[in-house]
């Protein structure tokens, strides 16, 4: 096996455009994994660990090495508390938002608040230069993206102008070490305008438009408003029974999670 | 494919097997079995080791991407024969059951203080939510890390 280390942007991006079969190691969370699940061994490995244009960081552009450690100590709000919830201090420390978008998977801890949020994918290679995909053109299936061949995904952007207020929070079986049964973000702007997206439930990420539509047009939602926003959540979710979770479970959760989270950017003050 | 590395100050090379992990490696060629194998996916923290300044799941490190690295095992903690306070305190505190888990949760808890020498009972059990003991021994693990936060480790009866 030959593994590639390269230090520069430029360098990874000829490497792959070289070898669009090669094998891309960020922190190693999840290629090690499958590798220890059986997958077969590459026979060629980029590995981006060094690449120091990926680990760059300005306000919403969030370069794709920028671990989940970093990010849970950043700027306080949906995307730190996601990364909060993810794995342990351990996974935490390797793993990266690149990776979590790159691999796609829908309990991605991530994925609903770049959902929620609007975000976009920067993706980049040598032939066919810088792209910016939003992430519902991004995510097409379980594990499965609109990254082409010998291409790279650089960085996660996030709108210059955040919301007032954005919440995410996770359903497992415990605090640490869980993959979701159930994730969300909800966000509100000051003038009302609600976002609602959903990780888990179905094999992207999920915006729930109906009730998002709902309680946008509600400045100060009463109780009735609360629960139908709730119900229109569970409604719109298309979750699967898996060995974590029943499709019932996961379609109730959903609303009393997204209500919630909603409550909490009502709260105004913090928790 | 040929690397070297710095394990616990010691410079090594190291003919790497496709992509064996750090720890297979650690194991296997340097002799240091001290990082533990358990579950390979990064969910109990037995292997726990610090690469580039960083805790991490050695299983979950393709040996050939720590190239150039520098790696501090469990067995880079004690001095000799003093013992590292974490490996003290646990001690002190009855600390280890079986004894499996104990060197991920001694390098966790060790860059846990190396950062914030005096965590709350809370920050202990956070910082080491990665970390498994199946013998369930965790109280006796707290209670050892917490007298070293509250700076009376060794006055455990």
């Amino acid at each position: 096996m030959d593994c590639e280390h390269p230090h520069d942007l430029d360098t990874a991006l000829a490497a792959l455009a070289d070898d669009p079969e090669a094998t891309v190691l960020a922190g190693g969370t999840d290629v090690m994994v499958d590798l220890s699940f059986g997958h077969p061994h590459p026979s060629h490995v980029i590995a981006l660990r060094r690449v120091a244009e990926l680990t760059e960081w300005e306000r919403g552009r969030i370069g794709a090495g920028v671990t989940y450690r970093r990010l849970e100590r950043g700027p306080a709000g949906a995307l730190a508390q996601a990364s909060r919830t993810v794995g342990s201090p351990q996974i935490r420390n390797a793993g990266t938002i690149g990776g979590n978008v790159a691999t796609a998977s829908p309990a991605g801890d991530t994925l609903p608040v770049i959902a929620a949020c609007d975000a976009a994918i920067e993706v980049a290679s040598r032939d066919g230069g810088v792209r910016l995909v939003p992430w519902s053109e991004f995510f097409v299936g379980v594990k499965r993206t609109s990254l082409r061949p010998g291409e790279l995904v650089t960085a996660v952007v996030f709108p210059e102008e955040m919301p007032a207020r954005h919440e995410f929070g996770k359903i497992g079986m415990r605090n640490a070490m869980v993959i979701s049964m159930v994730s969300a973000c909800v966000t509100r702007a000051a003038d009302g305008a609600t976002a609602v997206a959903l990780g888990s439930v179905a094999p992207t990420p999920l915006r729930a438009t109906m009730a998002e539509a709902m309680i946008s047009a509600r400045p100060d939602p009463d109780e009735a408003a609360l629960a139908e926003f709730a119900r229109l959540v569970s409604d719109e979710v298309r979750p699967i029974t898996d060995h974590r979770g029943t499709e019932a479970y996961r379609r109730h959760a959903s609303g009393v999670l997204a209500r919630r989270l909603l409550e909490r950017c009502l709260d105004g003050g913090g928790r | 494919m040929r690397i070297t590395l710095t394990v616990n100050g010691e410079d090594h090379t190291v003919d790497v097997r496709g992509a064996e992990s750090l720890l297979h490696m650690l194991r296997e060629d340097l002799a240091l079995p001290g990082s533990k194998n358990a579950c390979e996916h990064g969910e109990c923290g037995s292997c726990s080791v610090v690469l580039d300044g960083e805790l991490v799941c050695a299983c979950l490190v393709m040996a050939a991407d720590a190239a150039g690295s520098t790696v501090r095992t469990v067995e880079g903690y004690a001095d000799g024969d003093t013992l590292h306070p974490v490996q003290q305190a646990l001690l002190d505190a009855g600390g280890v059951q079986c004894g499996f888990c104990t060197p991920g949760f001694v390098v966790a808890a060790a860059e846990l203080f190396d950062e914030n020498p005096a965590p709350t009972a809370d920050e202990l059990r956070e910082a080491l939510a990665g970390n498994v003991c199946r013998c369930t021994g965790y109280g006796a693990i707290l209670r050892g890390l917490e007298s070293l936060a509250a700076g009376t480790a060794g006055s455990v009866s």
